[in-house]
């Protein structure tokens, strides 16, 4: 259906401002659902797309801005409040009770009810019919936990239009589906778009974005980039406008990326075929010694899925890997740190920093680790590696003694570099190191990592930001969809080339 | 259009009936081995004991821990929503001995006996409030739970009491017989706790909020459920629980006694594990504590028939629970393994 | 950083001398202490020699705790450790040589190891909550000490065994030193090695300690065996005080105790960064509230009604919805949920 402007929105986002202690979430954006649509929310990384629908289903408060729902000024204090306005929200974590039959699920807190108490021949025929208005026959007695996530996810859905929802957000929803389970969940939501819901439709594949939804709203930064009507955007445009440009204080390094590096001898590292039922597709994927990998893609195209496995954190299903040339078995961190491979994860709150240690701690928690808990390094031996890489990699503030969950993000990130520099590593895998950083931080990074290159670490790093993959990298492993789609030597390419590398290759239908 | 379709159809073959029962009811599977062990355990009883299964021994199998199912009962809703309760056999002697002091003092049952169940239900307050609102953990909001029923069961009295009311021994002494089988009014109230909370658990909101709670604490509460009445409310009946427990085991005894009850939380939490639920929280049925306590007092009954001492009780029971908590954590691994 | 530590201990400090204090006013004898015989004596001098065992559980406690583990059967292992010293000193053709008490120990204090290293295999290998681990045995111990004792309360009249408790050493009670050792070894082990450190990240951010490369499996093994062994001297301790092995009565309830200490003295019972030092604050707090409100005249038996009070009001005062109580604070809350709940996770993780 093509978006119909003349149709007024049933929920409208006026110049909507979110602060976080030390970083503007979104600044004066504005947001638009109107009945019997599919629009889609559009945004890399710290975009601030989460933080948009958040504030849309009442779980953030805004600090400027208004929402009107049906042409009523609301406000959302709580997740409930924004329920009974009739917005209703399929998260990808599905959020409903896995103990409970289906039917009770779609019915809990509105059973039907008689003189016994709750009658449940009615609550599953009525659960039943409102599973068959969206196409779908299950057993609504069986446990919810028995059926995949595709099906749980409808269940959500059918419980939204039991609470007679006007707006349906379907955050991630396909992340877990397969072809055929995203079909079926396409047609249930052009079946709900008929009956005149608005339905605000989250995903970063680009085809199933283009192919459901009618209009397209992109972020970026936390600024609105501009709203358009999908017919009228191409997919490399749109993949220019969710990741943009960026200004050219760091091409100073752009000589990194002309090294030439000697690719006869053994690689560092060999991944022959590695993938995880699920996850990832088999990957083939090499390290050289003073090489720069750089893995680009979109979000959720198995970036860190691919490099969990190569490090441990998660374990492959298929495929080898092999270290200077010899079979590695690589199935835990301990492993990977034992072939003298570091990793630094996407998520350094919950995955990489140890907030309450302080950042002497966790500076040398790496080296530690590898040491044993009795042979305890030696106070002075300590002091002078944390005080050496503090000064290399510019924290601050300079205080080893400070706890590293009062620093600021790019300087934590530090931090944890800091960590994995120290354990001297052959190959150093970094997940989205400059992610959330301001600029001058990120340049340190960068820097540091040019010059650790430059001394024969191998380094594979993921970045969304094209521009730092292409000035830092030699080589450009391009993933899509969770499988490998390229392999390209970054002096043949510009950033022009890799975006529409990303926006058309490996995709089924040509744009 | 039919996408999928998993109803289950007439004309179906064994196999795709008990795979439609294992998806409707999994979660009755733990229970459904309680049973068995119980019928187990008495068979093996009979063939050892020929008398064991006489109608006279079976019912004071039931009279003898009819305090432990009422304790296991409320126990059972405060499991399922994820929490636990540790100061159930303090506030079961709290209230006993408040109960016989009472009456030793000359106010009537009528009044003592709800008097009883607030004092119960108080406690249960307490702990739920801190919970809830204050955000402590179940284990240690029912710990201090526990001390304060302890303590004040000494402060009404450092020593037993005896009761003389006839309307509380009534309850243990009267007896309706059928042939060798025969009940006593505090069995008849345990079978009644057991028959409201099982009717309460699968036919009101509020037991299927208990579930629901369970299951996903933050679904629950997305999906508009009011959590914080409920988590409290579990709490309170453990409590009035207590307190129902401590009226039948002064009943029993024919006494209140302070320190009465010390470990009988730990059975308790045994006889509602054994029965089929699970410490995690999300599923457990009433009536599988039911059996867990008869299982318990089964092996109490056994170990005194084999003469045997008591001490190989507790081991028996910890070695019980030990093997339902590996069993338990294998098949959560393995449908862990198995999933998405 | 100071000012962290200052406000660990600060408060449990105060708390404990505002105790003294009160105790000081009412009976002015309380801080007195006599010297009889080159021997200290005093009301003092018997909260250090009482609090042994406590001062040993929670010791264990605290480092099990740190690991966001807990050990509810240290009890057990007390009532257990009692039973098997007292039951060979019982049964030994000689109960008042040195020697037979040195056996009895040494089995007594290797079986609590192995009984430790059970909870250890339990919780880090099976990968059994920590609760219902201990759990098991905190019901099956007491069985297994009362069919040690024969169901009997055993009692030995032997000299040597009882110096455990009752002797002094240097002037002070032998008790008390066995409990500053424990206290001076555990800190050292801790602090000097890198264990504390390796253990409060393992508590704090098992995920990010595992992915640095920590074992976190022998981490946690070891703080369960240390903790039977701690339990165990804490059972010879206590059987040598009453001269029996009480199956029943040994430990009884210590566990809680040996809790309240710890969150006394400031380790958060989530786990992560921890204190020693807190502890033997905390300790030292709960022995004299015990030692006033015996003195008071209240019989021991009712002193757990003054124990709930203050456990509830410190998890009252530690707990987040106090502070929330600032209107900004409120916010924040909101905020930190929703960044804490899973739905952000499943967004990151993607």
């Amino acid at each position: 259906m093509p978006a119909d402007v003349e149709v007024p929105p049933v929920v409208e986002m006026t110049g909507i401002t979110i602060r976080f202690p030390g970083v503007l979430a979104l600044d004066g954006v504005d947001f638009a659902l109107r009945p019997g649509e599919v629009h889609s929310l559009m945004g890399e990384n710290g975009a601030g797309k989460s933080t948009l629908i958040k504030a849309l289903t009442g779980v953030y408060p805004i600090d400027a801005g208004e929402i009107t729902v049906a042409g009523r000024r609301s406000v959302f204090a709580t997740t409930a409040d924004a329920q009974r306005a009739g917005i209703s929200t399929v998260y990808q974590e599905v959020n409903l009770c896995p103990n409970l039959s289906v039917g009770e699920n779609i019915m809990l807190g509105h059973e039907p009810r008689s003189a016994g108490g709750i009658d449940w021949k009615a609550t599953h025929s009525e659960a039943a019919a409102h599973l068959e208005s969206l196409g779908l026959q299950l057993d609504t007695r069986s446990q919810l936990s028995t059926h995949s996530i595709a099906i749980q996810q409808l269940v959500a859905i059918s419980r939204a239009i039991v609470l007679d929802a006007k707006v349906l957000v379907l955050d991630e929803p396909t992340s877990s589906l397969d072809r055929g389970e995203v079909e079926r969940l396409f047609a249930v939501i052009r079946d709900l778009r008929g009956k005149g819901v608005a339905i605000l439709f989250v995903s970063h594949f680009l085809d199933q974005v283009f192919e459901i939804s009618d209009r397209i709203t992109v972020l970026r930064n936390g600024r609105l980039v501009g709203e358009y009507a999908a017919s009228e955007l191409t997919r490399a445009q749109l993949v220019s406008k969710m990741i943009g440009r960026e200004l050219d204080e760091l091409a100073a390094l752009s000589s990194v990326a002309d090294r030439t590096i000697d690719r006869t001898r053994t690689p560092v590292l060999r991944a022959t075929g590695v993938g995880r039922r699920g996850t990832l597709e088999p990957v083939d994927i090499d390290a050289y010694e003073g090489e720069v990998v750089g893995i680009a893609g979109l979000l959720g195209s198995g970036r860190t899925e691919l490099v969990r496995l190569l490090y441990g954190a998660d374990r492959a299903d298929t495929g080898a890997i092999q270290v200077n040339g010899k079979p590695a078995r690589i199935h835990t961190p301990r492993h990977a740190i034992d072939h003298r491979i570091a990793f630094s994860s996407e998520d350094r709150r919950a995955e990489g920093i140890i907030p309450d240690l302080t950042v002497a701690e966790n500076i040398v928690l790496g080296v530690q680790a590898k040491r044993g808990a009795v042979r305890r390094l030696r106070k002075g031996e300590a002091d002078a590696i944390v005080a050496e890489l503090i000064q290399a990699l510019g924290v601050r503030p300079a205080d080893p003694t400070m706890l590293a969950g009062n620093l600021s993000g790019g300087n934590q990130q530090k931090v944890l570099l800091a960590r994995w520099l120290a354990t001297a590593p052959e190959l150093l895998v970094l997940d989205e190191p400059t992610r959330g950083i301001d600029v001058g931080a990120k340049a340190d990074i960068q820097r540091k990592v040019a010059e650790l290159s430059d001394k024969g670490l191998s380094v594979i790093f993921i970045s969304s930001e094209l521009e730092e993959v292409l000035r830092l990298a030699q080589r450009v492993v391009v993933m899509r969809d969770r499988r490998k789609i390229g392999d390209l030597d970054s002096s043949e390419i510009d950033l022009d080339g890799l975006i529409d590398f990303i926006a058309h290759n490996g995709s089924e239908t040509a744009a | 259009m039919t996408a999928i379709d998993t109803r289950p159809k007439p004309a179906e073959t064994f196999a795709s009936r008990y795979s439609t029962f294992l998806r409707r009811h999994a979660s009755l599977m733990p229970t459904l081995s309680a049973v068995v062990i119980l019928i187990a355990l008495l068979i093996g009883a009979r063939v050892r004991f020929a008398n064991f299964l006489s109608p006279g021994n079976l019912s004071a199998l039931l009279l003898d821990n009819a305090y432990l199912i009422v304790l296991a009962v409320g126990l059972t809703l405060v499991i399922i929503t994820g929490g636990i309760d540790l100061s159930v056999g303090s506030v079961m002697a709290f209230t006993g001995i408040l109960c016989a002091s009472l009456l030793a003092q000359g106010l009537p049952a009528f009044l003592v006996v709800p008097i009883m169940l607030a004092g119960g239900a108080l406690i249960g307050l307490l702990i739920g409030v801190l919970v809830q609102y204050f955000n402590v953990q179940p284990f240690i909001a029912s710990l201090a739970g526990l001390f304060l029923a302890r303590g004040l069961a000494f402060v009404v009295s450092l020593s037993s009491i005896r009761v003389e009311d006839p309307a509380i021994l009534w309850l243990q002494r009267t007896r309706w017989s059928v042939g060798g089988w025969y009940i006593t009014p505090t069995g008849i109230i345990a079978l009644l706790v057991v028959a409201i909370a099982f009717f309460v658990m699968h036919w009101t909101r509020f037991g299927r909020t208990v579930y629901a709670i369970g299951g996903s604490e933050q679904s629950a509460r997305l999906m508009g459920l009011d959590v914080a009445r409920t988590k409290i409310l579990v709490y309170v009946i453990s409590g009035v629980c207590g307190g129902l427990a401590g009226l039948l085991l002064t009943a029993y005894s024919g006494a209140g006694y302070p320190r009465n009850g010390i470990g009988t939380e730990l059975d308790a939490i045994a006889a509602v594990v054994i029965g089929g639920t699970l410490l995690t929280g999300g599923t457990g049925y009433v009536l599988g504590s039911l059996i867990g306590v008869l299982v318990y007092g089964t092996i109490k009954k056994l170990i005194s028939f084999m003469g045997a001492e008591q001490s190989w009780m507790q081991i028996i029971i910890g070695a019980l629970l030990l093997v339902f908590i590996v069993v338990q954590r294998l098949i959560v691994a393995r449908s862990q393994r198995r999933g998405r | 950083m100071r000012r962290v530590i200052r406000h660990r201990l600060f408060w449990p400090i105060v708390a404990l001398l505002v105790l003294i204090a009160i105790n000081t006013i009412a009976r002015p004898q309380f801080i007195g202490i006599t010297v009889r015989d080159g021997q200290l004596y005093g009301a003092l001098i018997d909260i250090l020699r009482n609090s042994a065992p406590l001062m040993l559980v929670a010791l264990g406690m605290t480092i099990v705790i740190a690991t966001r583990g807990i050990d509810l059967s240290v009890g057990a292992v007390m009532a257990v450790s009692g039973a098997v010293a007292l039951t060979i000193i019982d049964a030994s053709s000689d109960p008042t040589g040195v020697g037979t008490v040195a056996v009895a120990v040494l089995a007594a204090l290797g079986v609590s190891l192995a009984l430790g290293m059970w909870n250890g295999l339990l919780v880090s290998v099976v990968g059994i909550q920590p609760i219902i681990a201990t759990l098991v045995l905190m019901l099956a111990g007491r069985g297994v000490a009362l069919l040690i004792t024969d169901g009997f309360i055993t009692t030995v009249n032997s000299p040597p065994y009882s110096f455990i408790a009752t002797g002094y050493l240097i002037g002070l009670p032998v008790a008390f030193l066995i409990s500053l050792t424990a206290i001076i070894v555990i800190a050292l082990f801790e602090r000097r090695t890198a264990l504390g450190v390796l253990t409060e990240a393992v508590g704090i951010n098992p995920e990010a300690s595992r992915l640095a490369g920590v074992r976190a499996r022998g981490i946690v093994f070891t703080a369960y065996a240390v903790t039977g062994l701690l339990a165990g001297i804490a059972g010879i301790i206590y059987s040598a005080n009453i001269r029996a092995a009480d199956a029943n009565a040994t430990g009884l309830f210590i566990e809680l105790y040996a809790i309240l200490a710890v969150v006394l003295g400031g380790t958060s019972l989530m786990g992560g960064k921890f204190t020693i030092a807190g502890t033997v604050v905390g300790v030292l707090t709960i022995q004299t509230l015990e030692s006033t409100i015996l003195f008071l005249g209240v019989p021991s038996a009712q002193s757990p009604v003054f124990f709930a009070i203050v456990v509830i009001v410190v998890v009252i005062v530690q707990s987040p919805r106090l502070h929330a109580w600032a209107r900004s604070a409120v916010r924040a809350r909101a905020r930190g949920a929703a960044s804490d709940s899973s739905i952000d996770k499943a967004k990151v993780a993607s």
